[in-house]
């Protein structure tokens, strides 16, 4: 029995992640120990185990709840916002390869612009609140969706859409049932970079200026010093993508392998 | 070729009619015209105060160019090279690749005070990890026939590298060091706009902060600009190497 359970262990802790956890853990308590003996200072960053108590102690005292769900309703909102709308442009523009062809520089160059420079903008028409902060992110997480939904059906393979034609699929089932399966592994891609760059625009857009939400928190306790919460709400966030992320990780890798191609 | 640049023509022209709707839709308040922010932006380019902050941004964002391309192909080589800390490193540098580093501010901030080097290390944690991440696939993704066949040639390591390893890696690190230096520009103008009193993201804040729209919009009309050309010469330098340079 207890010659199962240890190869059981054995078969899910590789030799791999045993390292990864080894040098996260190492990684932390060297932090730690420099932030201890003074290396680096209390005015910079607080040592991790503080900022974890901190985190703590934001979610138990539930003082920060009504921000939290501001923000995580605004990315989700921005998220569903830039995945449609990219997956509907990616698909538009690859049917129409003159158009994507000129357009390709436009989507190149994108990301090198602080698109929340329009931010703004966007509150002068939608006022403070809610709304300008979904479309900045929507704004900032749609054109990684467009690149990766193109890549994706760029990547269907022509025997499968072969099968597609002689089954006598008509136009939509074709996109459905054969296409949409088969670009999966891409489009999960372009929803994880999407999810990460909907939190990018947001969290910008409450650090200029929001009336609440998880980055006016951060921007507020780095005006006021209040380097407890600002690393804590930090950590929160941090970890909150960082989990989401790896999530979705795994799933595309699935998919990548289920579908065969990379 | 001919058709291609009148495909360009037209597609210019349909996004400056959009433009020029959106402007009658919403008004000068919110956007300003093309004409208008077009004729800003070459009187921006021709005043002196322009080009004090390119200078000031375009130091900070060579250096963090700099340093992001030689440090992530370092580790990417190192990594793409022993398999073992590859895999135990590739999801850690996918995770500190996908974090929203803007939430970092504070702590670069803290860390590196207001100027220059606060800006550089705003560029360089944008623009590092993806050179890594792409050079340690390229590495790994070199196929194996050509390590044996420098190993049949008795090739020493260093000709292994110059003549084999880098040829056949080349174009992918390339693809890298593009997306790298894209979001590296992208780093030091969030620095700028956060963090600093000088260049152009600074120009951008203070634009934002008097609600200048004509002047936003014109400083971001160059900014990509600049990307764009930026972005076309690297690919076309990596076309050349994909196809026989």
């Amino acid at each position: 029995m207890t010659g199962s359970i240890t190869s059981w262990l054995r078969s899910r802790i590789s030799k791999v992640g045993a390292a990864r956890t080894a040098l996260i853990v190492l990684t932390f308590a060297l932090l730690e120990s420099l932030c201890r003996i003074g290396v680096l200072d209390r005015v910079t960053i607080i040592p991790p185990t503080e900022m974890a108590a901190s985190l703590w102690d934001i979610l138990k005292s539930g003082r920060f709840n009504a921000d939290i769900a501001f923000t995580l309703f605004n990315v989700a909102a921005a998220i569903a916002l830039a995945t449609s709308a990219g997956f509907f442009a990616g698909a538009a523009l690859h049917s129409v390869p003159r158009l994507r062809r000129v357009s390709e520089p436009l989507l190149s160059a994108y990301y090198a612009i602080p698109t929340f420079v329009f931010y703004p903008l966007l509150i002068v028409m939608f006022g403070i609140g809610r709304v300008a902060l979904i479309i900045m992110g929507a704004m900032f997480g749609v054109v990684a969706m467009i690149v990766n939904t193109m890549l994706g059906l760029d990547r269907v393979p022509p025997a499968v859409d072969k099968v597609g034609s002689i089954l006598r699929l008509d136009a939509l089932r074709q996109l459905v049932l054969i296409r949409l399966p088969a670009a999966s592994p891409h489009l999960v891609t372009g929803v994880r970079l999407a999810v990460a760059y909907s939190v990018i625009g947001i969290v910008a857009g409450e650090f200029i200026l929001a009336t609440s939400g998880m980055g006016k928190r951060i921007a507020f306790a780095y005006d006021n010093f209040d380097n407890k919460t600002m690393y804590g709400m930090l950590l929160l966030l941090l970890v909150g993508v960082v989990i989401v992320n790896s999530a979705l990780s795994v799933w595309e890798n699935r998919l990548h392998r289920r579908f065969g191609q990379r | 070729m001919k058709s291609t640049r009148f495909d360009y023509l037209v597609f210019a022209g349909g996004l400056l009619m959009l433009w020029q709707l959106t402007y009658y839709a919403v008004g000068a308040e919110i956007v300003s015209s093309p004409f208008a922010t077009i004729r800003r932006a070459l009187e921006l380019v021709l005043t002196n105060a322009f080009w004090v902050h390119a200078e000031a941004t375009m130091s900070a964002f060579g250096a963090a160019s700099l340093i992001s391309i030689a440090g992530g192909i370092a580790i990417g080589v190192w990594l793409g090279l022993r398999r073992f800390a590859g895999d135990v490193a590739s999801p850690i540098l996918g995770s500190l690749y996908s974090i929203p580093k803007i939430t970092l501010y504070p702590l670069i901030l803290l860390a590196f005070g207001l100027g220059i080097s606060a800006k550089i290390a705003f560029g360089v944690i944008h623009g590092i990890f993806p050179v890594a991440i792409f050079t340690m696939n390229a590495v790994r993704n070199v196929a194996p026939v050509y390590h044996r066949t420098a190993h049949i040639m008795r090739l020493s390591s260093v000709t292994t590298a110059m003549t084999i390893m880098a040829p056949a890696a080349l174009p992918e690190i390339l693809a890298g060091i593009r997306i790298g230096i894209a979001l590296t520009l992208l780093g030091t103008l969030i620095g700028e706009l956060f963090a600093s009193t000088s260049g152009i993201g600074f120009a951008l804040v203070r634009a934002m902060g008097i609600h200048a729209v004509t002047d936003i919009l014109a400083l971001t009309l160059l900014i990509f600009i600049f990307a764009a050309l930026l972005n076309a010469s690297l690919h076309f330098i990596e076309r050349w190497v994909r196809h026989g340079g």
